[in-house]
């Protein structure tokens, strides 16, 4: 492709570097430390109700009667509601989907059960065992229907239908098709093509579950929402419409949130169930999830099931692209969905010079939980696709996956390099990077040991090579849905002096642990040249005092660009008002005035100063002194929105610039598989990563630890199990097998730091990584499992899947044609 | 619905009576009745150890233990490692030092354990941690700097913050 042309952008990577890009240890951690933290169950209102949610046991049903009488006539009950009481209490929600998934009819309970785990009553009592006690009074008859449980089969006409007034279980069907497909298969040397590839279901469960505090203030309209929702302006744009209030009305606040990767961006149908319930009981209503019923409700990562890949190759080791149909998962309803159908194509050719690419792409509702966005959100399903692609030309055309690697990857001197669909990756070093990795992991001593061998036991070399796409383009809902009012991106902040000097900062993102207190402070701290200690930023989000955007708050690896910006130019806007009154009180030119240490000071004359305590005197308290022209033009209260350079991209070509960053992510790994049981223990694994400038190095280093821990996770251990029937297998943590400390090895790290050319402070956006543990873990198995054996053509890996890939039983079939 | 019982307990050095009801668990009680809000919850089936405290000087998970077991026992939970307005403990210190917190939920657990574990082994290696950690679960650090950690407050190499 060729070289992008981008708008300029200016740098302020010269204002920073005096703290950004230090360890410096986070602030946030003392509260947590001494158990001072305050999480959404942490928080209480007087006269607050437990809310429970009775969950269908039926994977499919109709309700045919739902009666609550025995649950209303127990004492400390305050109030029940049903599906039915909600939809005359509120609208639909509406919908990202176009026709005929727009047809969806919505409500905060469902009307039909359409997943095991679906809500069709709640309750509320004075204690939390009563709410639950009551919601087994309720009655209510199903109807059991079948169920399907299958991506693929749920398209097939002859399903059953979740959503009767859709006609069909399509959630979204459209084909990608960039440069000429056809062509390079008719052309290439050979064809390698694979049958069938699935990216399983799992999901990062963070160790909090989901939660919400609702108080629906029938004097003042006010709801005051307390929440560890993730995306609180994307909750609140869907609930405004369909509760019938004013967006000032919702008002969203949390201090501390246990986790989220994703996963708690779409709790609005919970949040506006609380909501209405609080209303119609004049009461708080509190609602924490049980573990239980967060594995069977609160969400899932997308599966997605690759059929008939086709891969043309030339002689040379080339790879010019490839063809094949997805089929998605959605579960059963579009919370989020269906945009994971287009934020694949961020990556279309991952970090590949592919040039022809055409994906056929349908999304399926089936009778399972819905799909949420999970730490790599629909990206990792296809990176990790191409990344098997990748070995299995190696393997069956007997290249060197390093050097076929090298070959094929994004070149340093590409960048900035526009991908067939028109995305515009920023900068990097992959074949460097690769390097670094296979170091990291003894690549040549892997090697030997792996001749060596010894008896039982099987070593293998596996390479990953992931891109983390960061600060989307909401521009490409459009290539979903034509109609959809979103494009760009941005975030805000604050910056203010206080009366007494401080400065204090308020952000429109949601922090789940990423350490936003800590950075912002240090990038301020430079800005204004004062101590990061001097800065404090608000703890969590709250939509009354802090400065917000439709876009607001933590998800998609965003914040080192887009919150960091945003705090960036708050404090640049504060420091010119600084400087300004500076120069009206010392009588001089504002170039004239030099700000550090907390004084504005005229430039050679250290006596003649004013410290930041006398500026906002000046402005708070003493505003008489000032020139009229001067006061009246400054406030110290600066807000800032940072916007990326975003055009709307063309939803006909499906093309434009998806996203402004790209972190890579390349990792390497040794494992020893046994043979008599599959089990895979790995001995060496090593990650490095590029996103550009660092603001907190330790911080990024920590992402990449969290981000890889769940990729290992999910590769070999997590992966939520149903039944033909839609039954959950392990909603619990016994069943479902989180990692614990024996489980992830250690990590060996090391990072590349090219800064990026479209961001002001050069960083990128990282921390959701691309999922490269789950592509490096089976290159590692397949490379183990030895060059006659079938295809590792599932993401996740049980010992019991390894074993019967070592016993020969195939899942997909592999078949390479050449000219 | 079960009766009530009359309970004396110590928690962090005071002393509470209180009645609880027969099916209430020991977190809650902790939690709602005390309101000592740093023990979390993050699991209700003993599997993550978000819930972790100190019963008479064994390490328990307090979402497995009914509240009117706890009669006459003395428990400490994280608020009662240092006073409020105290300095970090070295292993508190040290996991700041090391970034061993990310969302800080399973953080309260983590410590309590932790210290459990180099009370009885001052140096453990880096499998012994593992071990003894097993039962707490994080999800966000992938325990790499949870394992440097609690090495870094064994050998007594904690650096004070910035």
């Amino acid at each position: 492709m060729t070289r992008a042309v981008v708008e300029t952008i200016e740098s302020v990577e010269h204002e920073l570097g005096r703290y950004t890009g230090r360890s410096l240890p986070r602030t946030e951690d003392r509260r947590l430390l001494k158990g001072q933290g305050q999480f959404v169950d942490d928080t209480w209102m007087f006269r607050q109700g437990y809310v429970h949610f009775l969950r269908s046991p039926h994977a499919h049903a109709n309700i045919r009667r739902i009666d609550t009488s025995k649950a209303d006539a127990l004492p400390g009950v305050y109030a029940t509601m049903t599906a039915a009481e909600m939809a005359e209490r509120c609208e639909p929600f509406f919908r990202i989907a176009p026709d005929p998934a727009a047809r969806i009819v919505e409500y905060p309970l469902a009307l039909k059960a359409r997943y095991e785990g679906d809500a069709v009553a709640m309750v509320m009592a004075e204690t939390r065992e009563l709410a639950r006690s009551a919601a087994e009074l309720i009655e209510v008859e199903y109807e059991p229907l079948p169920a399907v449980v299958d991506a693929v089969e749920a398209a097939d006409p002859r399903s059953p239908v979740l959503h009767e007034e859709v006609g069909s279980n399509l959630a979204w069907q459209g084909i990608y098709d960039y440069g000429d497909i056809d062509w390079a298969l008719e052309n290439a040397d050979h064809v390698v093509r694979i049958e069938r590839l699935h990216f399983h279901r799992f999901s990062s469960t963070p160790l909090e579950c989901q939660g919400a505090l609702v108080n629906w203030d029938l004097g003042t309209g006010q709801v005051e929402i307390v929440s560890n929702i993730q995306f609180p302006m994307f909750a609140s744009q869907v609930m405004g419409p369909s509760l019938g209030v004013r967006q000032d009305q919702l008002l969203w606040r949390y201090q501390d949130s246990g986790g989220g990767f994703g996963n708690k961006i779409a709790m609005y149908p919970q949040v506006a169930a609380l909501a209405l319930i609080s209303r119609k009981a004049g009461r708080p209503a509190k609602w924490t999830e049980y573990r239980s019923e967060n594995l069977l409700s609160c969400g899932m990562g997308n599966e997605r099931t690759f059929l008939d890949i086709e891969v043309p190759v030339m002689a040379d080791g080339t790879i010019l692209g490839f063809k094949l149909r997805a089929f998605d998962d959605a579960g059963a309803y579009l919370h989020y969905e269906p945009l994971g159908a287009v934020i694949w194509s961020q990556v279309t050719p991952g970090c590949y010079r592919f040039k022809h690419v055409h994906v056929d792409y349908t999304e399926t509702m089936t009778n399972k939980c819905p799909t949420v966005p999970n730490r790599g959100y629909s990206r990792l399903q296809h990176l990790w696709m191409i990344e098997r692609i990748v070995d299995t030309v190696a393997r069956r055309l007997d290249f060197d996956p390093v050097q076929l690697r090298k070959q094929n990857y994004v070149q340093p001197e590409d960048y900035p390099y526009e991908t067939p669909n028109g995305c515009v990756y920023d900068s990097g070093d992959l074949p460097g990077a690769l390097d670094k990795a296979l170091s990291l992991i003894d690549y040549d001593g892997a090697r030997e040991l792996q001749k060596r061998g010894s008896a039982g036991k099987r070593i293998g070399i596996g390479i990953g090579s992931t891109l983390d796409s960061g600060t989307n383009n909401f521009g490409q809902a459009r290539i979903i849905n034509p109609d959809l009012p979103f494009s760009g991106n941005g975030e805000a902040a604050t910056v203010k002096l206080d009366l007494y000097g401080e400065i204090y900062c308020t952000l429109g993102t949601s922090p789940t642990g990423q350490g936003h207190e800590t950075t912002a402070a240090q990038v301020i701290a430079d800005i204004l040249r004062v101590e990061p200690g001097d800065v404090r930023v608000n703890a969590g989000f709250n939509k009354e005092h802090s400065a917000y955007v439709g876009f607001s708050g933590t998800y998609a690896s965003q914040f080192a660009v887009t919150g960091i910006n945003a705090a960036i130019g708050a404090a640049r806007r504060l420091r010119a008002e600084i400087i300004k009154v500076g120069a009206a009180v010392l009588g001089c030119e504002e170039a004239d005035i030099v700000l550090d240490g907390g004084v504005a000071s005229y430039r050679g004359d250290s006596e003649r100063a004013i410290p930041l305590i006398g500026i906002a005197n000046v402005v708070y308290a003493n505003n008489a002194v000032l020139p009229p022209e001067i006061a009246d033009s400054v406030s110290l209260n600066c807000r800032y929105v940072y916007r990326p350079p975003f055009q709307v991209p063309d939803p006909e070509t499906k093309r434009g610039n998806l996203t402004l960053t790209y972190a890579i992510q390349v990792h390497a790994c040794v494992i020893e598989l046994d043979e008599e049981t599959g089990q895979v223990r790995i001995l060496q694994y090593g990650a490095v990563d590029d996103c550009g400038r660092r603001i907190n190095p330790q911080i990024v280093e920590g992402q990449v630890h969290g981000a890889t821990g769940h990729g290992i996770a999910a590769a070999l251990h997590e992966a939520f199990n149903y039944s033909p029937e839609g039954q959950l297998l392990n909603a619990n943590f016994y069943d479902y097998r989180v990692a614990t400390a024996l489980d992830i090895p250690e990590l060996k790290t090391d990072h590349i730091e090219s800064p990026s050319p479209f961001t002001p402070n050069g960083a990128k956006g990282m921390g959701e990584g691309g999922g490269a543990p789950l592509a490096t873990i089976c290159s590692a198995i397949q490379d183990a499992l030895g060059p006659d054996a079938p295809l590792v053509s599932d993401s996740h890996n049980s010992s019991e899947r390894v074993w019967r890939l070592l016993r020969g039983q195939e899942s997909s079939h592999v078949d390479v044609s050449s000219r | 619905m079960a009766g009530a019982h009359a309970i004396k307990v110590t928690i962090n050095g005071e002393r509470y009576e209180r009645t609880v009801l027969a099916q209430e668990l020991l977190v809650h009680f902790i939690r709602d009745t005390l309101g000592l809000r740093g023990t979390h919850i993050g699991c209700d089936t003993g599997n993550c150890g978000a819930c972790t405290v100190r019963c008479d000087g064994r390490l328990i998970k307090s979402c497995m233990m009914l509240a009117v077991q706890a009669d006459g026992c003395e428990l400490t939970t994280v608020e009662g490692l240092a006073p409020p307005e105290a300095e970090l403990t070295p292993l508190q210190q040290a996991f700041n030092t090391e970034h061993a917190v990310q969302c800080g939920y399973c953080t309260p657990g983590m410590v309590l354990a932790a210290s459990y574990l180099l009370e009885r082994n001052p140096d453990p290696s880096e499998h012994e941690i593992r071990r003894a950690l097993k039962g707490n679960i994080c999800r966000c650090t992938g325990y790499q700097n949870i394992v440097r950690a609690v090495r870094a407050a064994a050998s007594g190499e904690v650096e004070v913050g910035v």
